[in-house]
């Protein structure tokens, strides 16, 4: 694995040579009275670390449930390489390439981190009843491969010494990265990460921003939603910012941090 | 993870079994010796047992699915062999026919049953199951009119035993010296037929669908985000499940060769998912274990009858009615002292422990 580049490897090329990954067309969505989004429009190109960032509750893990498939969007388009995901059910949206991990932790608990993510590898693997039974060769060929990847994944992310632990038992950061390599093992071509740095401790913190320059640097394309700020700015390649399910801002961090609009939303209309 | 119980790791492996398998082949001749042929018996009903509890533990136990109609399957199976081999409807065709071919339509039904309540969970999926349950013990109870298709209440008769050519399970046969009466074979058939059963049930769970299955009993969201198809995989579950209930409803019609819709109520189903949650969750030799405990157990508490008379020269408390506050109370015991089962999983073991701590 050769070294993270420090900064953004992207920022050199011009516009016209980025490729959109996922495009997100004018996508509303509301519960009730409540309009949780509002024609929220944008591009993620492939390769980049894309930051979503606003307030509390203004719509940021809606968006990501919109996008993958756990909520039904009222209105809009989701496009990932061309493919729709609109109107997907979860599993679909992941087949296609857009794997996430939760805010709030959702690790299946009493399974051990190896099977964790094992069954990431579901999504990538076909043997069926037929094969677990009769141990053909087909199946015991994939089974062996699949634990392997999934040790080769628990290694990436820095807890081999936990695959036998039940996922519950982990320490919270290393439950955070458990996520990470389970997400990792449906193979994604898109990687939707929902606060993975909460509640973490400092050096939890740094570890985690390595992982994801190299997850980059492997040409994996992140989305991500995040509040602290300095892991925000030093990270993304371009941010897109959410108030109230209205998209307010997007841009590259300076131009994002110096947004009057932006300023307003964090900090309330009086700071100006 | 290994759900083989690690015996002695110094003795080979292969002693071990040989060991097992001479018990259960002498099992039942040990047991006609000690106990008496009702015993016997019992024990081909325990079996049966062991066989409906490990397809209810994959329903319950693996996916996470509480289903308390699942005796349906078992009715159902049963239901399928009588009519194909009784007098009922005059057919006859042979056991290797009828039993996959109950098994199937079992499952299938499993299928049917499950599509409507993919949307339930927990209690709501609880009551909706055990409403299935009910409506296929009513329809069994009331179609013997305009057509007569169950025999309603009276239940149908004279079922045919489990034959292969003039070699019927209903008759003793003797071989190198021995005797084996038919409760005698009966028992090598379910004993080879548990057996797949417990086989089947091993390797699924160690397999990709097994760890889908506990992956959406888990925490579904997640396991749909992770690309399990979860209404595919419930369906499976419902389906494997109620396929053992419907063999195991053959096997039952064929060694009875009786059964009525009384047989099929929903204090079966209660009883068998007893079996599943005392002996332990989602752990085959738990689920084994607490299968033949709860089949052999209140047997057991017949002789308490007996037991009274010699002590205390007559029978103060009906065995009938002791039997069921014992039962009782044993649960509610092993509730609480064992609440992840008897013998629960490594896993399930140390989450009861954590929860203590």
């Amino acid at each position: 694995m050769s070294a993270p580049k420090v900064g953004n490897p992207l920022s050199g090329k011009l516009d016209a040579e980025l490729t959109p990954l996922l495009t997100v067309s004018a996508v509303s969505k509301a519960f009730g009275g409540l309009q949780a989004l509002s024609d929220i429009s944008l591009q993620v190109h492939a390769g980049e670390i894309f930051g979503l960032i606003g307030p509390n509750g203004a719509g940021k893990t809606t968006l990501f449930n919109a996008l993958t498939g756990l909520y039904s969007i009222d209105r809009g388009e989701i496009r990932l390489n061309d493919a729709r995901l609109d109107g997907r059910p979860p599993h679909q949206v992941l087949h296609a390439g857009l794997a996430r991990t939760f805010q709030n932790i959702r690790l299946f608990a009493e399974m051990t981190a190896l099977e964790n993510v094992l069954v990431g590898r579901h999504a990538r693997t076909t043997s069926g009843v037929i094969g677990a039974v009769l141990r053909l060769p087909g199946t015991r060929r994939e089974e062996a491969d699949s634990c392997e990847r999934a040790h080769a994944l628990l290694r990436r992310v820095g807890i081999a010494q936990h695959a036998d632990r039940l996922a519950k038992n982990l320490p919270y950061g290393d439950q955070r990265r458990l996520e990470i390599a389970r997400a990792l093992a449906t193979e994604p071509s898109l990687l939707a990460l929902d606060e993975p740095a909460a509640g973490m401790n400092k050096g939890e913190r740094a570890a985690l921003r390595e992982l994801l320059l190299q997850l980059q640097a492997d040409g994996l394309t992140l989305l991500l939603i995040e509040h602290d700020v300095k892991l925000v700015m030093g990270l993304c390649t371009r941010l897109a910012v959410l108030d109230y399910g209205v998209k307010i801002a997007e841009g590259t961090p300076d131009v994002v941090s110096c947004d009057p609009k932006v300023i307003a939303a964090y900090l309330g209309d009086e700071a100006l | 993870m290994s759900s083989v119980p690690n015996l002695n790791k110094t003795q080979p492996r292969w002693l071990v079994f040989a060991l097992l398998a001479l018990g259960l082949a002498l099992l039942p001749f040990l047991v006609d010796a000690g106990l008496g042929r009702s015993w016997v018996r019992l024990l081909d009903l325990a079996l049966l047992y062991v066989m409906l509890a490990l397809g209810l533990n994959i329903v319950v136990g693996y996916a996470g699915l509480l289903d308390l109609g699942y005796v349906a399957f078992y009715a159902l199976g049963a239901y399928v062999y009588a009519w194909l081999a009784s007098p009922h409807f005059g057919l006859h065709l042979p056991f290797w026919a009828i039993l996959p071919l109950g098994a199937a339509l079992a499952g299938l039904f499993g299928v049917l049953l499950g599509t409507p309540t993919l949307r339930l969970r927990g209690d709501y999926l609880a009551i909706v199951t055990l409403g299935f349950g009910e409506i296929v013990r009513i329809f069994m109870n009331n179609l013997n009119a305009p057509v007569n298709i169950t025999n309603g209440p009276q239940g149908i008769n004279l079922i045919d035993p489990v034959r292969l050519g003039s070699f019927s399970l209903s008759q003793p046969h003797t071989l190198f010296g021995f005797t084996f009466t038919g409760i005698h074979l009966t028992y090598y058939l379910f004993l080879l037929l548990t057996l797949a059963v417990i086989f089947i049930s091993m390797r699924l769970e160690n397999s990709r669908i097994g760890r889908a299955w506990v992956a959406i009993r888990e925490d579904e969201i997640a396991a749909a985000a992770t690309g399990i198809n979860t209404r595919n995989l419930k369906l499976l579950a419902f389906a494997m499940g109620a396929t053992f209930g419907g063999l195991a409803g053959g096997l039952f019609a064929s060694f009875q060769g009786f059964i009525s819709p009384e047989s099929f109520n929903l204090m079966e189903s209660i009883m068998i998912l007893c079996m599943i949650v005392l002996g332990g969750m989602g752990h085959i030799p738990g689920v084994i274990f607490g299968a033949l405990l709860l089949t052999l157990l209140p047997e057991a508490l017949r002789y308490t009858g007996d037991l009274q008379r010699n002590l205390l020269g007559q029978i103060y408390v009906d065995p009938a009615d002791l039997r069921m506050l014992l039962f009782g109370v044993a649960l509610v015991v092993v509730m609480l002292y064992r609440p992840a089962g008897l013998i629960p999983s490594a896993r399930r073991r140390q989450e009861f422990a954590d929860a203590k701590g």
